[in-house]
């Protein structure tokens, strides 16, 4: 493909060398678009207006078919999350078993709704489609470790720990 | 790779096996990782050195051993001793009772029980016996022996009609004829194709593609290659779940291994056939289960469906021909080349053959991953392999297919397992999750539950699903909050007719499926929160 002038990234910051390989490696494809965004959503966490200028000059592809993608997808955040993520799973099984209420208690605990992080920044409350651990429902993912046949309290208790490290 | 080299490496491996007293077999998928069975492991391996035994006594990271609610999860050899909730303390006793030919006792989870002795394993016939990550040790137990066959011994079409002799129908849940689909591919002219694998496994309750994709990612990749021999493909796309970062791991990994010794790539087994797979990463939408928003998604847009025809097989991604199964459609495509479609089409009903992996969890003894053959009645299932419900508490319905299907009450579990009976009963097979209800569940809030979740997961191209879901979400609640009227029950149903009968694509299709099919079976409930008088009273 010609490229001719590539273009700048919006900063020094080397995580973007990160999302321009993986664009290389495409080829500049317009079709990467998603693997570009998902390159940005684990480099920087979330995926800011000028992450999405950049990556759509980079691809040609319109700003607002990259907005239209981003807001598409669950995956993609467009704000930063908080230090610490709780997820909740909502899958059947867990929503059975009882997360349901656990979500619930966990907003009024935290004051947030799910999808919302705390004003601090410190705590972001998520909930998810399924997580696939159903054998261990009901399940809950704080911080990457899986958490599974929690009560609402258990669930604080590990939050609490996590923030007061 | 040659032919002989893969001969080659079966016989190294299975001699070096041979040497082997013991081998403990130690889960390392998602649910048992997350009880830290990577800890158990580092303490089997830990010992085994300090009593210097690292010659007899094998350690091994396998995929799942089924029952995922007890993990981790350890098997001793065959499988014949099971150990449940082991923890690295654990790992010299374990040892201890080898010398000594018994078992520990307050590990031993027996292997006799009918929740292993009614599986019957095809597609996951070795898993949990060999470590998926390791290349050497899948071709130990047969991977890429097919593909070796299909490619040096028989030609596209000979494949093809073993394939549609057997009887396979598409595990995704709709169960269209494997062969016909394939065959509608081979038979188009334009090139190049494509063959996709749909690993979004969207349907919450489901993780039987997860487990399939950990467990055993080389038999996937070997069930597409021959599809792809059989269709004329060269290039190949897994589409998979952002939410499976193990299945992304280990699949990264396999591919990568398959195309380092030449089991993908160009000139596969000396043969002039080439193809390659890469893997896409889906980014979470529901809607990317259905086929042709799935391809949208690949072509890195957002998940929309397209209206079909013209079908995938005539005009997939970016235009071309595609051939499109699902994760476990694929995994049976070398047990059928292996084992003759004859053998294949012996096993289940006359209708559905072979076997079907099932995910069963909720309000159930033993929850997991179960392989059962086609035409098992459901209540052998729950009960027998699933071993009843926990507490003392009474049965009520048992809920399959995910979002799309329905709600099957006691009354009906004496049905086979297939994909006609199940659709008579108003449910689908779906995917394979099946989740059970105990009395304490409240079957409105069910239906309300789904309907949020097809709600919040429609694309939003075609009215009737878009408004349709929102407006039957409305009335749902309303119901559950006690303030519906007698008028409700019947706009809720002709909203569901509506729904059902004009959306574009699978989810708008199957959305009414979870309130339908309460409406039939458990009407009183409805009829109970209508009569009653409005309350903030919270119901269970």
């Amino acid at each position: 493909m010609l490229q001719t002038q590539l273009p700048k990234p919006p900063s020094d910051d080397k995580r973007w060398r990160i999302v321009e390989v993986t664009m290389r490696r495409q080829g500049f494809d317009p079709h990467s678009l998603i693997e570009a965004l998902h390159a940005v959503q684990q480099a920087f966490g979330y995926v800011d207006e000028t992450a999405m200028k950049y990556v759509a000059s980079c691809l040609r592809v319109p700003l607002s078919k990259v907005y239209g993608v981003v807001t598409f997808y669950h995956h993609f955040t467009l704000k930063p999350q908080g230090k610490h993520t709780c997820v909740v799973c909502m899958g059947t099984a867990c929503y059975i078993k009882g997360n349901g209420e656990n979500i619930k208690q966990l907003s009024a605990k935290y004051r947030i709704r799910e999808g919302q992080t705390t004003p601090d920044g410190e705590l972001s409350l998520v909930s998810a489609r399924c997580i696939g651990a159903c054998g261990l429902a009901p399940v809950s993912v704080i911080d990457g470790e899986v958490v599974g046949k929690s009560s609402a309290d258990q669930l604080i208790a590990t939050i609490e720990r996590k923030l007061a490290k | 790779m040659t032919p002989e080299d893969l001969h080659g490496t079966v016989l190294k491996q299975q001699a070096k096996h041979g040497n082997y007293q013991h081998v403990f077999n130690v889960c390392m998928e998602s649910g048992c990782v997350s009880c830290n069975s990577a800890a158990v492991v580092e303490a089997l391996e830990a010992e085994v050195k300090k009593r210097g035994l690292q010659k007899t006594v094998c350690i091994k990271r396998v995929g799942c051993l089924c029952s995922c609610a007890q993990g981790p999860m350890v098997a001793l050899d065959k499988g014949d001793t099971l150990y449940k909730a082991v923890t690295a303390a654990d790992a010299p006793a374990m040892l201890d009772a080898l010398d000594k030919g018994g078992r520990v006792e307050h590990l031993d989870f027996s292997s006799k029980q009918p929740f292993f002795s009614r599986q019957l394993k095809v597609v996951r016939e070795h898993a949990g016996y060999f470590d998926p990550e390791d290349l050497d040790d899948s071709i130990r137990v047969g991977a890429y022996e097919a593909l070796r066959k299909a490619v040096t011994e028989m030609t596209p079409t000979e494949v093809i009609t073993e394939i549609a002799n057997s009887g396979l129908r598409g595990r995704g849940g709709a169960g269209f004829p494997t062969g016909l689909k394939w065959s509608t591919v081979a038979k188009n002219p334009s090139t190049p194709k494509y063959v996709v694998c749909n690993g979004d496994e969207g349907d919450p309750g489901a993780f039987m593609d997860r487990s399939m994709m950990e467990g055993d990612p080389h038999r996937l990749i070997e069930g597409m290659a021959i599809a792809a021999y059989a269709t004329g493909a060269n290039r190949g796309f897994i589409y998979v779940r952002a939410e499976y970062p193990l299945a992304v791991k280990r699949l990264t990994r396999a591919i990568n291994q398959a195309t380092r010794t030449g089991l993908l790539g160009s000139r596969i087994f000396d043969t002039k056939f080439a193809f390659e797979i890469e893997l896409r990463l889906g980014a979470g939408a529901f809607v990317c289960g259905e086929e042709t928003s799935l391809l949208s998604s690949i072509e890195g847009q957002r998940g929309l469906p397209r209206p079909r025809p013209p079908f995938p097989a005539n005009s997939g991604l970016f235009g071309k021909p595609t051939l499109i199964n699902n994760v476990e459609t694929y995994a049976n495509i070398p047990t059928i080349i292996n084992k003759s479609a004859a053998w294949f089409s012996s096993i289940g009903t006359a209708k559905s053959k072979g076997t079907k992996i099932f995910a069963i969890s909720g309000k159930v003894h033993n929850t997991g991953l179960i392989e059962v053959p086609m035409g098992i009645p459901l209540r052998d299932i729950i009960f027998d392999i699933g071993g009843g419900i926990p507490g003392g508490k009474k049965f009520k319905a048992v809920q399959t297919g995910g979002p799309s299907g329905g709600c099957i009450p006691e009354s009906q579990l004496d049905i086979p397992v297939d994909y006609e009976s199940l659709m008579s009963v108003g449910s689908i097979m779906g995917s394979g999750g099946l989740i059970v209800m105990d009395e304490t569940s409240n079957m409105v809030d069910v239906a309300r539950f789904f309907m949020e979740f097809c709600m919040s997961e429609s694309c939003g191209k075609c009215v009737p699903c878009r408004v349709g879901t929102y407006h039957m979400h409305e009335i749902l609640q309303r119901i559950y909050d006690r303030q519906g009227t007698p008028q409700d029950l019947a706009l809720l149903q002709e909203l569901c007719d509506m729904v059902k009968n004009t959306s574009l694509c699978g989810l708008g299709q199957t959305a009414p499926n979870p309130v339908l099919s309460t409406l039939r079976y458990f009407k009183d409930e409805y009829t109970n929160l209508i009569h009653s008088t409005p309350t903030t009273e919270v119901l269970p």
